[in-house]
């Protein structure tokens, strides 16, 4: 048995490996995005690709993300597989109609004739201290589009194989991209055979035996710590990493909170209109009889994204996720 | 001091000296709509293309009419007619070669069936029984576009693609005057430009947006215009002259087959049917000015030509009606048997494989309808 020396690497550095490895692997695949090329992007995902590939291949496009997507659509019509990255998650809103009333909808509009295999790689979220419009959680938009999946990675590991299985489908991807998270470091080789994730998937990253942390992309380690505080609470919190939000695996979650009876979905998009009013939903209609509390939210405000000096009082932390742990009706149990 | 009054040397000066990035001169359309029947251009066109365009033209002008009278049968949900417009509907799709793509928007039926679609399949949208009724790759003809300029960024995008591929594709365009008012519009000629795309972009101005006239549209000199901006061709056609639009048209698809890049044409024309039959044009224009448009149109002008020099007889007529005729009997007599639904199309393609929750949601559906045959049959 050989031992492979494994050394941290971050979540960035794993995004950039499977966009290399992708295009590497096939010639259709394509990445194309605002400062994308010689620059590598604002966060350096792409950093290297244009020259190892060439500009065609990683282009620099014009600053309209309309544009952008809508000249994808028409590249995947012809073959290619573009790998379009939208800046920040509110600069993606331009490119919105686009996403909504052709890249969705495209293979079922043509019966199938036109299927757009196109990722859209989405930096998403806050903690960064990011000024207005750079920090913005717009996962709910994409999952009430019927046609889209949509992704999001918690871990190094996962952003490679998850990223890779995008660009793998035949179906358009929305790959959301935890921004603080990038630089977040995992036991990871890139020199191993890795594993592509299937998307649909969610994991268990955390086993407990009194209550499920339901949670996705940047409240995962926020949810793990949570779960760690809880201990000395006498709380053993199971943490239920979705990974997909569309589709959506029902069956992950409701196997681990019929065995926990009791849920608390974890997310720094809005609670109104939000994700977690969708799995409390079908939490609830799945586990009615195993459930010993409602299943709760901790959620980001129905705010406007806060300036960067209000952030943390905005985003889920532990302590609001502890308090939303204590709220699951225990003293019925005694 | 004005800025003619500059003299000498100013310090700082700037880095570099400023230069136009390109000559604008050579990308400025012609004063007039550029024309060919009844003007001297006329004598060089093709006699065989002529006779072609003008099949195409009865053709479509038979279409409309019986497309609007299977709205009024109940047999389509909507129909916009483009009558007034079949020269540029008709020159679009014989401009192309075999291996090029039309990108048509929802006005476009006729270039759609004239590119060689079913001009049943051609009508599904409208119909309603399914969004898009041909495959795509068949005839390379993109589905007609509902949302206004959406679908040229999709014209630049294929075009770029086939061209980074190496293949001889050159995509062509279709929009209206209100759609040069979108965003999408400016992206996609900026993209073609700065990517030097072979496509072309083919609008027709009919004169409205549904009720909305160029005027509160824009200020712009003409829609050609707009091209110069971009750093690409502009170019003014009468879009009334089947043979100028088809002319206009042809060079401007070499042009960009031969790696020159992309042109923005204008061809002006007029919309003699209301939006579609939901709307009153009544509302907002005179009959004198229908009225106008009507004594200029596009399938008489041609006719008068081709009967001018020899081209076309009493005889040649009445077998272009006849062929019309007999095109609109068919789509009348197929567009009157009901379309086979089947409401399992719902959960079809929208994904390659349906998620689990669409095959739950298919299957209730399924348990819907058996009980719905079991209360029927029991009922019996």
């Amino acid at each position: 048995m050989t031992t492979v020396a494994v050394k941290p690497a971050t979540m960035a550095q794993a995004l950039t490996c499977a966009l290399r490895d992708a295009m590497a692997a096939d010639p259709a695949v394509h990445v194309m995005g605002e400062d994308v090329g010689t620059l590598g992007g604002v966060f350096r995902i792409t950093d290297g690709l244009a020259e190892e590939f060439g500009e065609d291949r990683c282009a620099d496009t014009p600053l309209a993300e309309a544009g952008i997507l809508g000249t994808a659509v028409g590249m995947a019509m012809y073959g290619l597989r573009p790998v379009v990255e939208m800046q920040f998650d509110a600069f993606a809103y331009p490119a919105f109609e686009q996403l909504v009333s052709h890249v969705a909808r495209m293979r079922n509009r043509t019966r199938g004739a036109m299927p757009l295999p196109i990722t859209v790689r989405v930096p998403y979220g806050g903690g960064i201290g990011g000024v207005e419009h750079h920090s913005d959680s717009s996962e709910a938009y994409y999952m009430a589009t019927p046609g889209l999946h949509v992704v999001t990675p918690a871990t190094v590991a996962d952003a490679y194989g998850l990223l890779r299985a995008a660009i793998a489908s035949d179906d358009p991807v929305v790959f959301l991209e935890p921004k603080r998270l990038y630089w977040s470091k995992d036991a990871w080789n890139p020199e191993e055979p890795q594993t592509v994730e299937p998307i649909g998937r969610a994991v268990v990253r955390r086993r407990g035996r009194s209550a499920t942390l339901i949670t996705y992309g940047p409240s995962v380690p926020v949810c793990l710590e949570a779960a760690e505080a809880a201990r000395a609470e006498g709380w053993d919190l199971e943490v239920v990493d979705l990974r997909s939000l569309v589709p959506f695996d029902d069956e992950t979650v409701t196997a681990s909170v019929r065995r926990t009876g009791r849920a608390v979905v974890v997310h720094e998009s809005g609670g109104f209109g939000g994700p977690g009013g969708e799995i409390a939903a079908r939490v609830t209609e799945r586990c009615f009889h195993h459930l010993e509390a409602p299943v709760l939210r901790v959620a980001g405000f129905d705010v406007p994204y806060p300036p960067p000096m209000l952030e943390r009082y905005h985003l889920p932390g532990v302590d609001r996720i502890l308090d939303a742990v204590g709220r699951l009706q225990w003293e019925a149990e005694s | 001091m004005t800025v003619t009054e500059q003299r000498g040397a100013h310090r700082p000066a700037p880095p570099s000296a400023w230069q136009p990035r390109t000559d604008p001169a050579p990308l400025l359309p012609d004063a007039r709509p550029y024309r060919v029947l009844g003007t001297d251009a006329a004598a060089e066109a093709d006699p065989a293309l002529l006779r072609r365009l003008y099949a195409e033209l009865v053709r479509g002008r038979r279409y409309n009419a019986q497309a609007t009278a299977l709205t009024k049968q109940g047999r389509l949900a909507v129909y916009p007619s483009s009558t007034g417009q079949e020269a540029c509907e008709v020159a679009a799709a014989l401009a192309l070669a075999e291996q090029d793509w039309l990108f048509p928007s929802y006005r476009d039926t006729l270039a759609v069936v004239a590119r060689g679609v079913d001009p049943v399949e051609a009508l599904t949208l409208l119909r309603g029984d399914w969004h898009t009724g041909y495959d795509p790759y068949e005839h390379r003809v993109a589905p007609l576009s509902t949302p206004l300029a959406t679908q040229l960024p999709h014209a630049v995008g294929l075009a770029h693609a086939a061209r980074l591929k190496g293949d001889d594709v050159v995509a062509l365009a279709l929009v209206g005057d209100g759609g040069t008012s979108e965003g999408d519009f400016h992206e996609a000629l900026n993209f073609a430009a700065v990517w030097r795309a072979p496509v072309v972009f083919l609008v027709q101005n009919n004169g409205f947006a549904i009720s909305v006239p160029l005027d509160k549209q824009t200020a712009a000199p003409s829609l050609a215009h707009k091209a110069v901006g971009y750093g690409m061709p502009g170019r003014l056609v009468d879009g009334n002259d089947a043979a100028a639009v088809h002319q206009v048209l042809t060079e401007a698809l070499a042009h960009a087959r031969a790696g020159g890049g992309p042109t923005l044409i204008e061809a002006v024309t007029y919309r003699v049917d209301a939006h579609t039959n939901a709307d009153d044009a009544t509302r907002y224009r005179g009959d004198a000015e229908v009225e106008a448009w009507r004594a200029y149109d596009p399938v008489a002008l041609l006719e008068r030509e081709l009967t001018a020099r020899g081209l076309l007889d009493e005889d040649g007529i009445r077998a272009a009606r006849e062929d019309a005729e007999s095109m609109a009997a068919d789509l009348r007599e197929r567009m009157h048997q009901d379309p086979v639904l089947d409401p399992m199309d719902l959960f079809a393609h929208v994904y390659a494989e349906p998620t689990p929750q669409l095959v739950e949601q298919r299957d209730q559906v399924r348990a819907e309808l058996a009980a719905e045959a079991e209360s029927a049959g029991a009922g019996r």
